[in-house]
């Protein structure tokens, strides 16, 4: 009772999260492009942050989570999108690299051209 | 009906209609069983006694036992009273559900802490304690407890003993669905005592 429950709600969020739309594949590795909805003076528009994935993080259902880390005018940014916002219109995956660890948290002391993954 | 009695079931989040995270903690509110009428001319007061959860008769008394049986409902694990406003029909055998909160926007939600035993001051009170290192011994200790006057120590001093497993109140939490058809309750924020654990929730007193 009580696991299943909350497993139903969260499929549920889940659900409508992505509704008329593909669930983001997003792997760690991954260089990407989140599009988000940002809402300025009433109106709404897109803005891209792009960047590699560095981490997934809180499992993979309604809680998931993904860290995206680009270097933005020289300085290292890193941003945490939960995976099922509805604040995320969509995701492009540009690339994917063949990475050996499930958090990439090295790339933070790295910079240039040793900043760079083996593609896959 | 003031309340209903459920358990609680966990957490998770809910994005809301403007697609923020809430954290929610989910309940399991009911049904309940009316058991008993109260009335002020016969008691004094005006209450509804409600059960919850079926339990075997044989661990009952029969008391108990022929007490259920009277109101024409099963026999439940645990009952508690809750107050109903004048004017509205409540009588033995009817049902409380999840749906007396559809459209009450706080809720109070209290339960049993859990318990962590007897804990030192610094777990029990977050009191800084001493130094670790550079030779200290007074690690884990309270420090002071007073003065050389007035010689002794004053009623009330912070000191270790027993932690949690008390009955703490919630206040004020907003209702962020009402699940009628799963009995289920999703409210913002976190709820006193562990997942398993019982809990009353009532109307919010000052909202």
């Amino acid at each position: 009772m009580i696991a299943k429950a909350i497993d139903k709600i969260d499929a549920e969020q889940v659900a409508k999260a992505n509704e008329g739309k593909k669930a983001p594949e997003i792997k760690v590795g991954d260089s990407v492009k989140v599009f988000v909805r940002i809402k300025e003076g009433g109106k709404e528009r897109l803005q891209a942050f792009a960047g590699t994935v560095i981490a997934r993080d809180n499992g993979s259902g309604n809680t998931a989570t993904f860290t995206v880390r680009r270097i933005s005018f020289g300085v290292g940014v890193e941003k945490v999108f939960p995976l099922n916002s509805p604040y995320i219109d969509r995701v492009e995956v540009e690339r994917s690299a063949r990475v050996r660890r499930a958090k990439l948290y090295f790339l933070r002391s790295r910079t240039g051209k040793k900043a760079r993954l083996r593609e896959a | 009906m003031e309340g209903i009695l459920g358990r609680k079931i966990g957490m998770t989040q809910v994005f809301d209609d403007q697609g923020r995270r809430i954290a929610v903690t989910v309940l399991e509110a009911g049904p309940c069983p009316v058991v008993q009428v109260k009335t002020p001319e016969t008691d004094g007061y005006r209450a509804a006694q409600l059960g919850f959860e079926e339990q075997k008769p044989s661990r009952l008394a029969k008391a108990e036992v022929k007490h259920f049986e009277k109101a024409g409902v099963k026999p439940c694990k645990m009952t508690k009273e809750f107050a109903f406003d004048e004017g509205t029909e409540v009588k033995a055998g009817d049902t409380v559900t999840v749906n007396i909160f559809e459209g009450v926007k706080y809720v109070d939600v209290s339960g049993v802490t859990k318990g962590r035993g007897f804990a030192g001051v610094m777990r029990r009170y977050r009191m800084g304690g001493g130094a670790m290192t550079h030779g200290g011994h007074s690690k884990r200790r309270i420090g002071s407890i007073g003065a050389r006057r007035p010689g002794l120590v004053r009623k009330g001093r912070r000191m270790p003993g027993q932690m949690g497993a008390v009955n703490r109140k919630a206040r004020n939490l907003a209702v962020v669905e009402v699940r009628g058809e799963d009995n289920l309750l999703l409210v913002a924020g976190s709820v006193p005592g562990p997942k398993g654990g019982v809990v009353i929730i009532r109307k919010a007193l000052k909202k």
